[in-house]
């Protein structure tokens, strides 16, 4: 993991202290909230519907023991004993006071902790496949350019007031693990074919209001460049980004309405200023913040773990939640062990003080002291030695962290919706628990395989409603709440924008039409077809037809 | 209007002149860009020094080519939110070697200071009722930093190697 | 008319408050003074706004309820889960603290 040297240390306590300045001044009257809002929320800090909400980052998803300890902690002094883990891999506290946000911001930089650009108008925490440096078919570690970028857009002061928020997401893998074409910058790491490594650079990929898939602007763009490039992006779209309406403020807008050719035409030519300049990124640095990813000390092992295979043969209920939750590992005789956060009834992605303090204690004891965070909402712990993942198993059960769902139909995305956030039209957690309970028994989850349920509450796209495989999107009809379904999004490397199925559903009927889609699916599928494959195949006919005659 | 640098408040030598009011004699004048491109002959042979105000729709390239001419580069910011002088900033000093006063006026507020220091402004005009002498320590407040720019600082990666 | 009454968040803590009679702020709904016409509507908000100059509070507007029984109850789903607390968790919000029993 990233560690923070004397550098890093002073900017983020320096930045604590500024912040507390800023409280302050506010609760003297210094600032108006008009001016002290864009200031907190460069903290993280929200109104939301009962209290302040305050962000912490969690930079590309990874997190030490100490630093989840510290997490609960602040669940427990501070908040009401819970955090809720986001689609973009950070951690939300939903009862803070506006007065001790200070402290809770010190109390994370003792940690290397902070909120710094969890929101606002700039560069936002930048996000990674969970799986970095364990996954087998990775070509390089993303953390490490990601750490690079973090570093780099940390109070960057040309781009701390853009036009709209800005999103970088970087993978290393073939298999998309990391929505990077649902992202302002999506960075996905390729080689060449001279065998170097660098990056293909896509842009204006984004949700929300308006989504659209990320368009490649560069195939290949060396390590070197990254910085400048990087800038150059930035620069153009800080310039020439729409300043006038919030809703076409995002960089997709600006793309779409050049055209991604004229686009990547306009950044070249910022580039080429700036390309052999001071952001140079030296093969020197690289290495130096390689070495914080470097592979933890594995043991040398077996591709076959007889104790395991054994406890699996022995335990069904521990096979099944091998079958869905345990992923296979680079290194022979280690696993990748994922922790569900949508426990049946549950709320998606919410993590109890208890609940962090456990997988911090199993992250120390048995995966290097690493934990994950996915923005799929669910935690990873990413070295565990096969012959641990029983033991692991057993401590999470009875802390209900055990659920056998990862990838199935209940491990849904879903967003804080009306019962927290302020921008909110209608609620999602609930909407997520009825359709969990709906579909709790484990057998026909299984029949139905790969399904992703994506929720959000408002046209926000939090909960990533346009690239699920089934999408549920809450909207406001005078007052009432209700339900648009999309179908056949997906954010993985062949992404496509779900395609709205008909008339919204009422509360009560959302669960029902599910089950309808879903019913439909089982019926049109040929041979392990996943409802994506069903989907893409035969169009949005038959399930509207179903879904509407019902109904 | 207060104008500070970053060590201190100071006084303000310089008029800003609407389009079309007579240039006061000898005084160092800032006109608008429109007036600029409309009568740059008339302000040449101004008998003071120049500078000339961008609005934040106007790019370092309308006045790349002029710059010498210049004294003070103002940049406004009709609202803090609009953070393009920042870029125009930048670009006059990085690229264009612009090496007079680079000044932000509009809404200019403490808790940009930092970031428009770093940009390469060393000129704040602030609103009247701003608590100028508190706000100085706004330049100081972090004193380490990730990105080569305009200031000179250098970043923390050349304390690395 | 519809009724009408002024909330906020208080600042320090982000509480959800209503505003009173007496120009105060309260925890709960019942304790707000309701606004029968638009007159009176705006003289509250008023006052609301002025307590948001004195950085009692932000974000501060009217909302509109209905009197069920001698309760007030709010006609959007937004303004019932700000005068109780999520619906997805009762031990969360106004409706775990034992003041809301008294007041609702």
């Amino acid at each position: 993991m990233y560690q923070y040297d004397e550098y890093d240390h002073t900017l983020v306590r320096e930045r604590v202290a500024q912040f507390r300045g800023q409280v302050a001044r506010r609760l003297k009257g210094e600032l108006t909230e008009d001016e002290f809002r864009p200031i907190r929320l460069m903290n993280g800090l929200y109104l939301q519907l009962h209290a302040y909400m305050l962000r912490i980052a969690v930079p590309y998803g990874t997190l030490s023991s100490t630093q989840m300890r510290m997490l609960a902690h602040i669940a427990r002094k501070y908040d009401k004993g819970y955090g809720h883990f986001t689609t973009r891999q950070n951690i939300q506290f939903n009862w803070p006071k506006l007065e001790d946000v200070p402290d809770i911001l010190a109390d994370l930089a003792s940690v290397e902790m902070h909120a710094i650009q969890t929101s606002g108008n700039c560069i936002r925490n930048v996000t990674a496949d969970q799986y970095a440096g364990v996954a087998a078919d990775e070509i390089e570690d993303p953390r490490i350019y990601a750490e690079i970028i973090r570093q780099w857009s940390t109070l960057h002061p040309e781009f701390s007031f853009l036009p709209r928020k800005f999103k970088v997401a970087v993978t290393g893998s073939d298999h998309d693990r990391a929505a990077v074409r649902v992202h302002d910058i999506g960075l996905h790491i390729r080689r060449n074919t001279k065998g170097e490594v660098g990056f293909e650079v896509l842009v204006g990929g984004g949700l929300g209001r308006t989504p659209v898939i990320a368009e490649t602007i560069r195939k290949f763009l060396p390590k070197r460049d990254l910085l400048s490039y990087l800038e150059a992006i930035l620069r153009v779209y800080n310039q020439l980004g729409r300043r006038d309406k919030l809703l076409k403020a995002r960089i997709k807008i600006l793309v779409q309405s050049v055209g991604a050719e004229r686009f990547a035409e306009m950044v070249e030519a910022e580039w080429e200023h700036l390309r052999d300049g001071a952001l140079v990124l030296p093969a020197e640095e690289v290495e130096r913040i390689r070495a914080f990813f470097a592979p933890p000390a594995y043991e040398t092992l077996d591709v076959n773990q007889p104790a395991f295979e054994a406890a699996r043969f022995e335990d069904r209920a521990f096979a099944e939640w091998c079958r869905t939750n345990l992923a296979p590992h680079k290194t022979p005789g280690y696993g990748i062990v994922n922790i569900s956060l949508k426990g049946i009834g549950e709320a998606p992605g919410d993590a109890t003080a208890e609940q962090m303090e456990l997988v911090a204690d199993l992250a120390e004891r048995y995966s290097f002291d690493e934990v994950r965070v996915t923005h799929e909402q669910n935690l990873v712990l990413p070295h565990v030695k096969l012959t641990d993942v029983h033991a692991i198993w057993q401590a999470l059960k009875p802390a209900g962290l055990a659920t056998p769902n990862l990838g199935l139909v209940t491990d849904m995305i879903t967003c804080p919706g009306l019962d927290f956030c302020n921008l909110a039209n209608a609620r999602s957690i609930p909407i997520a628990q009825r359709i969990g309970k709906c579909f709790e028994n484990l057998d026909r989850q299984y029949n139905i395989g790969e399904l992703k349920i994506k929720i959000s509450g408002c046209i926000n796209a939090c909960g990533h409603h346009h690239v699920g495989h089934i999408g549920i999107l809450g909207v406001d009809k005078k007052g009432e709440e209700f339900y648009q379904i999309t179908l056949g999004g997906n954010a993985e490397e062949d992404s496509s924008i779900g395609q709205i199925v008909g008339p919204a559903f009422a509360y009560d009927e959302v669960v029902g039409a599910v089950e309808t889609l879903v019913e439909t699916y089982l019926l049109e599928r040929r041979n392990g077809e996943r409802f994506l494959d069903t989907y893409r195949r035969v169009g949005i006919a038959p399930f509207k037809e179903r879904l509407y005659d019902a109904h | 209007m207060t104008l500070i640098r970053r060590e201190g408040v100071v006084e303000d030598p310089w008029t800003f002149v609407e389009d079309g009011a007579p240039l006061p004699k000898g005084a160092s004048v800032i006109v608008t860009l429109e007036r600029w491109q409309t009568d740059s002959n008339a302000l040449l042979a101004h008998d003071g020094r120049l500078g000339v105000r961008l609005k934040s729709d106007q790019t370092a390239d309308a006045i790349a080519d002029a710059l010498a001419k210049f004294d003070l580069v103002a940049l406004e910011f009709p609202t803090f939110k609009d953070g393009r002088a920042y870029s125009t900033a930048r670009l006059l000093r990085e690229r264009h070697g612009f090496t007079g006063e680079l000044r932000a006026v509009g809404n200019v507020l403490r808790d940009q200071l930092f970031f428009m220091l770093r940009c390469g402004f060393d000129a704040f005009a602030l609103p009247d009722h701003a608590m100028s002498e508190a706000w100085l320590e706004a330049f100081g407040e972090i004193s380490v930093v990730y990105q080569p720019t305009a200031d000179g600082r250098p970043p923390i990666a050349t304390f690395r190697r | 008319m519809t009724l009408q009454v002024v909330t906020a968040n208080r600042l320090r803590d982000g509480d959800v408050v209503y505003l009173t009679a007496e120009h105060g702020w309260a925890l709960w709904l019942d304790e707000a003074a309701v606004a029968e016409t638009e007159v009176e509507a705006e003289a509250l908000l008023k006052f609301g706004e002025a307590a948001e100059k004195a950085r009692e509070v932000i974000r501060v507007y009217l909302m509109k309820v209905e009197r069920m029984e001698g309760k007030l109850d709010p006609l959007s789903a937004r303004e019932r889960i700000r005068a109780k607390g999520p619906t997805t968790r009762r031990d969360l919000g106004k409706q775990a603290d034992n003041g809301f029993k008294e007041h609702n």
